[in-house]
């Protein structure tokens, strides 16, 4: 397949991670490739700063999409920030991680408006909070709902079901 | 949900009402005809002027990132049909290139030229149902009613492609189910003769139309900045004057092989919409155009699939009397195709936006999360700022030029 005619070569993830390193140290992580955008993992006292970084400093003009993740294996709630330079053509993905027992993030609303449905829509399926949120409340389900389905202890299908043994199904 | 009857900030006089005018509060909404769909506004009003507008979305809702989780991969491609079901096949292909993604497949250029096909006349029927409805909105039911002729020819080709009309279904991970049948060609052809005809009735009725333009032009403006800052993608976005487009600044299923340009607006406003939305139609038949002859001249006259057998079920025959075959259609059906382990975000040009799809897989039978980016949703929020400060019948019209679709906004 030929290269697209509009790809532009120079290596930004580069000099993303070696912007990102220089300003902030050990906050970073983790960075490394995976199969399509270069994925870094920040700490999560300095997601608000990267964030605010990443747009100032990188040219990161746009946030694609946001969404909240459940760590089921190490008992904790995670935020996925897909950031898009439309100058560059260059995407990367910005994660970061909290602890099970204090799942409050600050809001990203101060830094671009369209995060405030998407941090209500974790709020609502994942339960992390975020401090500042001009108006924190559940989005698609109803208000009085009482648990955030897309955690993996929530079950999709009745669990006192016995005639679908998933063992028989080698799940 | 909010409180149907009055929102909270009734209550905490989040309005100051410094001049002690008498507000009103209006339920747009949830049900109401000139939405278009389940969309409630609770509207407060200073005369017909909107002061401030809450949302509330959600009536919809039917869990589909949470459904993924618990679905084989080649079962999901029915939920994303049920986004944005004005184009299905946009998102059927959308998810089916996530998944070619995350597993490193190939297509072959007939299969990708193909896509290019019906994905553009998913976006010629998802601009044509958005146009007239403008058109609808402003008073015009004429034009409405004749060019929703062009869409069922449109639905005519899903039908041979796929056999569905609305929720397509449409293709596999790694292809197509069957190649196109020769009247499926024809319809193509005839429909890429007679459609350019048709849409310039349409045309003719509203483009430079008088009352049209006076009805839709500064109406529901958005400057580039505030469309940036709010996520807007597609044509909502390049009415604001940016000229972002998937197709070409991420370019995927052999879009680097055709010529078009991206149409763009200038002051975003309801008119811009609508205009660019009409240019990207001709756009899109000049597409279909150049697929068509690009398929004519390739030396590839029979392959509709990539050479998967993990993904390609295998014909009916050969499950009858061949054991791999059988094997592999066993296989697929159960769900039990390997998939890495890794995590991919890809995004098509939807019909209004963006349509991202961020798939992390753990190696399992299923999806290990599903995210996806619809753009309805993110820039619906910025609807009240749009409106504020507008007439009640303005702000219906920039929601039905925003083209904002119930299944996308709630999953």
């Amino acid at each position: 397949m030929p290269a697209p005619a509009f790809a532009i070569k120079t290596d930004r993830d580069q000099l993303t991670i070696d912007k990102l390193v220089a300003a902030f140290g050990d906050g970073v992580l983790s960075h490394e490739r995976i199969s399509d955008m270069l994925v870094i993992t920040v700490k999560k006292p300095v997601i608000h700063a990267v964030l605010k970084f990443l747009r100032d400093e990188v040219d990161f003009n746009f946030l694609t999409s946001m969404g909240g993740m459940h760590y089921a294996d190490r008992d904790a709630l995670g935020l996925v920030f897909h950031l898009h330079s439309m100058r560059n053509g260059h995407r990367i993905r910005l994660k970061t991680e909290t602890p099970m027992k204090d799942p409050v993030f600050p809001t990203f609303t101060d830094l671009w408006p369209t995060t405030n449905w998407m941090e209500r829509e974790a709020w609502d399926f994942f339960g992390i909070q975020f401090s500042g949120h001009p108006n924190l409340k559940r989005i698609l389900n109803m208000e009085d709902f009482p648990a955030f389905p897309l955690r993996k202890d929530y079950p999709l299908e009745d669990p006192t079901r016995e005639d679908k043994d998933d063992s028989y199904f080698g799940r | 949900m909010s409180n149907i009857v009055k929102p909270d900030y009734w209550q905490h006089d989040l309005v100051p009402n410094t001049e002690h005018k008498d507000l009103n509060t209006l339920n747009l909404g949830p049900t109401h005809p000139a939405t278009h769909g389940i969309f409630q506004n609770v509207l407060t009003l200073d005369g017909e002027v909107i002061q401030s507008a809450e949302q509330t979305i959600g009536y919809i809702h039917r869990a589909f990132e949470k459904l993924a989780e618990r679905r084989p991969f080649y079962q999901i491609t029915t939920l994303t049909d049920r986004l944005n079901y004005c184009s299905s096949p946009i998102n059927n292909m959308g998810w089916h290139m996530t998944v070619e993604k995350l597993c490193g497949i190939e297509l072959p250029k007939r299969v990708e030229y193909m896509r290019v096909i019906m994905m553009e006349l998913a976006r010629i029927a998802d601009h044509l149902i958005c146009n007239s409805v403008i058109g609808v909105d402003t008073g015009a039911l004429t034009g409405f009613t004749y060019i929703f002729q062009q869409r069922e020819k449109i639905y005519d080709i899903y039908e041979e492609v796929c056999g569905a009309r609305l929720t397509t279904n449409m293709g596999r991970i790694g292809g197509f189910e069957r190649d196109f049948s020769p009247k499926c060609w024809q319809l193509i052809r005839d429909f890429v003769k007679n459609y350019p005809a048709a849409l310039k009735e349409f045309d003719n009725l509203l483009a430079r139309n008088r009352i049209f333009m006076d009805r839709t032009i500064n109406c529901g403006p958005f400057s580039a900045e505030r469309a940036l800052a709010y996520g807007f993608t597609g044509p909502n976005l390049r009415a604001c004057g940016v000229d972002y487009d998937v197709r070409v600044a991420d370019p995927y299923s052999s879009y680097q092989d055709f010529d078009f340009i991206i149409p763009i607006g200038q002051n975003g406003d309801t008119y811009d919409r609508f205009m660019v939305r009409d240019q990207e139609m001709k756009e899109s038949i000049s597409i279909i155009k150049q697929a068509l002859d690009k398929l004519d001249k390739l030396a590839d006259k029979k392959s509709f699939t990539a050479d998967v057998p993990a993904w390609v079920l295998p014909p009916k025959d050969e499950v009858y009397n061949q054991m791999e075959a059988l094997i592999w259609h066993f296989k697929i059906v159960m769900g039990e195709t390997e998939v890495p382990i890794g995590e991919v975000y890809h995004c098509v040009e939807g019909a209004n936006g963006e349509l991202g799809f961020y798939l992390v897989s753990d190696g399992g039978r299923t999806p290990a999360r599903l995210h996806f980016r619809r753009p309805c949703f993110i820039y619906y929020q910025a609807y009240p700022e749009m409106i504020k400060g507008t007439m009640l019948s303005d702000a219906i019209l920039t929601m039905s030029s925003m083209n904002v679709i119930a299944g996308e906004l709630d999953a």
